[in-house]
């Protein structure tokens, strides 16, 4: 069986990481072309061919393409779909904006946040924030589909695979880019990290939150924070983990300040190591947690630091 | 202009799931159901449209059992001018899939024209993150998912919407899909009078078939099983405890 594969892009670049644990999950379906449609994505597109299990690259490099509004981006590969059975990206905010929209205009029922493929028709994915995984099996002629890629390892690279550009198709014009506002870092992505280090309302102020960045930076991690510390003004959106936020699952995880609510637990309780620090001892975090500490992060978490040198 | 907010009917986000021992589904039976989360706050933005003189009547629609006409009270309560229920039996367990809620919102978004659907990102129960875009395929409009900001005039909405790399403004023509995320807005509560107010408004009751759509799921549900439980771990007392863990046990720095 075919499968249409989303890669997922940043502007023109190929966000690699994520599409190459979607591939991971993808190429166990079948045969793998994958799809990068953006402006000026020729590059990416040779990336991409070169991930492991990558058989075929389509790119439509145009400026329709550029901002992967979803409107524009679910007629191209509609127009593609024919020749493939599973349609496949990352449950990226990309992705799931367009992949719904894709499924309804097949006609098909739209397949989630995957977390492991059964057979061709068959999924697991979880529902209810993690407390449940359903089994599901598909009955429809085409399966459209959301990888989550904290649930995949990466694959490498490969053999070079062809890359075939195709011309875009019309553009329904029913929705246009006005602007991204997207802060540049030089930290590891939250997705991709090997360690992150999250902070919780506990934290108290935007500018404490430096404490939980400084150690992060210590650590080589990735920065998150629980939606209480977003909603309060401590951290950007992006950095929000939970059930509708990012799910991660890096090696170790420090939630510091943060209470452990289901919602931010059903983003980052499958890390392999989790450390809390709270100075509430019952806490919930700390069912979760590998190592606790009860105590004020305003003495804990320099002493942290410090330590680390 | 008119504003439709589509609203589910789920556990209340507060009622820890029980999952049922012999794989058949999480026991809905006697738990806490409410308005799902982000669908309260789309009914307030559709308030505040109205308020600001941009909406000129909002329409709550539920699609579920029976008892789904308690959140469109609430919804009514809260300030929506009239109400939309579409029965589909008695059995909370059976979930209607985003595909045919979409198609019956679509037959609705037919009869009523509004210029914008207001509805929630994500139904806290199946977390699919759907409905909204499969509607605004089906009325091949604009959409604008994950919006945490939103404007609407001269025939146009703009909406922020919160994406992995931080921002996306986007511009659609109306009419519209517009989901929307936790920071929009906070959502009222309903007072006492509108409460009161809420039980003279137009309630209309539909079943599926009235509107000629087929609701049979696409996905059989084969089984459902809670994850694997973390074994709860140990509390140190110092810091320096903590460090020596992190190195020597856990080998993660
Ligand atoms: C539909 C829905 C979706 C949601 N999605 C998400 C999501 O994706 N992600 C998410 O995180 N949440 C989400 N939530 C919110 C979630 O329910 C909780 O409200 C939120 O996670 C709480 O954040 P918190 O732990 O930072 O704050 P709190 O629960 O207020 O906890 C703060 C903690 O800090 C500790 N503390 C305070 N001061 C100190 C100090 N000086 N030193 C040490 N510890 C201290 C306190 O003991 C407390 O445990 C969602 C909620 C809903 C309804
Ligand atoms: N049965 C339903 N009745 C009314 N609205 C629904 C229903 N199911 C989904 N929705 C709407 O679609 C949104 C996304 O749901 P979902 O795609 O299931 O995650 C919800 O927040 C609601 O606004």
């Amino acid at each position: 069986m075919a499968v249409l594969l989303v890669a997922e892009l940043n502007g023109s670049s190929l966000a690699t990481d994520l599409t190459a644990k979607t591939i991971c999950a993808a190429r166990q379906l079948g045969s793998v072309t994958a799809l990068c449609a953006s402006e000026g994505c020729e590059e990416a597109a040779e990336e991409a061919g070169r991930l492991d299990g990558v058989d075929k690259v389509l790119v439509a490099s145009d400026g329709r393409y550029g901002h992967q509004l979803a409107e524009p981006t679910a007629e191209l590969i509609v127009a593609l779909s024919s020749e493939f059975e599973h349609i496949v990206g990352p449950a990226s905010t990309s992705a799931q904006n367009i992949l719904p929209r894709v499924a309804a205009l097949l006609d098909v029922m739209m397949i989630s946040d995957i977390t492991a493929v059964i057979d061709d028709n068959t999924f697991e994915r979880p529902i209810y924030a993690g407390n449940a995984i359903q089994t599901v099996q598909s009955i429809d002629h085409h399966k459209v589909i959301t990888v989550r890629t904290a649930s995949y390892d990466a694959v490498g690279e490969g053999t070079p695979a062809p890359v075939v550009a195709i011309e875009p198709v019309a553009d329904p014009g029913s929705s246009s880019w006005v602007e991204d506002r997207v802060a540049a870092s030089d930290r590891p992505e939250l997705t991709s990290a090997r360690a992150v280090v999250s902070g919780g309302r506990g934290v108290g102020s935007h500018d404490d939150f430096e404490l939980i960045e400084k150690l992060a930076d210590k650590l080589g991690a990735a920065v998150g924070a629980s939606r209480a510390a977003v909603d309060s003004g401590f951290a950007p959106n992006d950095w929000q983990v939970g059930q509708t936020g990012k799910v991660v699952a890096p090696d170790l995880y420090v939630a510091i300040g943060i209470s452990g609510a289901i919602q931010h637990l059903a983003g980052m309780k499958d890390s392999k190591i989790i450390v809390a620090i709270n100075k509430d001892g019952e806490a919930p975090i700390f069912q979760v947690a590998d190592y606790g500490l009860v105590a004020d992060l305003f003495t804990a978490v320099p002493e942290l630091i410090d330590k680390l040198d | 202009m008119k504003v439709l907010v589509p609203v589910k009917r789920v556990i209340d986000y507060n009622v820890k799931v029980r999952v049922r021992t012999d794989g058949s589904g999480v026991d809905l039976a006697n738990v806490k159901m409410s308005m799902n989360p982000f669908d309260e706050i789309a009914v307030e933005e559709a308030l505040r449209l109205r308020e600001s003189g941009i909406a000129s009547e909002i329409i709550a629609v539920s699609v579920g059992v029976r008892k789904a006409q308690l959140v469109l009270r609430t919804a009514l309560a809260m300030g929506a001018d009239r109400a939309i229920h579409i029965v589909t039996g008695d059995d909370p367990h059976v979930d209607v899939e985003p595909l045919a809620v979409a198609k019956i919102l679509h037959r609705i978004v037919q009869q009523e024209q509004p210029g914008l659907v207001l509805m929630g990102k994500q139904a806290i129960d199946n977390d699919l993150n759907a409905t909204g875009q499969m509607l605004a395929g089906l009325m091949a409009c604009g959409q604008a998912t994950f919006a945490s900001e939103l404007r609407v005039d001269d025939g146009q909405a703009t909406a922020t919407r919160e994406v992995d790399g931080g921002l996306q403004v986007v511009q659609l023509t109306l009419p519209c899909v517009v989901t929307v995320d936790l920071r929009m807005n906070e959502p009222r509560y309903p007072s006492l009078p509108n409460i009161r107010k809420a039980r003279r408004k137009p309630f209309a009751v539909h079943g599926p078939e009235d509107l000629g759509v087929d609701i049979s799921p696409r996905l059989n549900i084969l089984h459902t099983v809670e994850p694997p439980a973390r074994k709860a771990g140990e509390i140190l007392s110092t810091v320096d405890d903590l460090v020596a863990k992190l190195r020597d046990e856990a080998e993660v720095i």
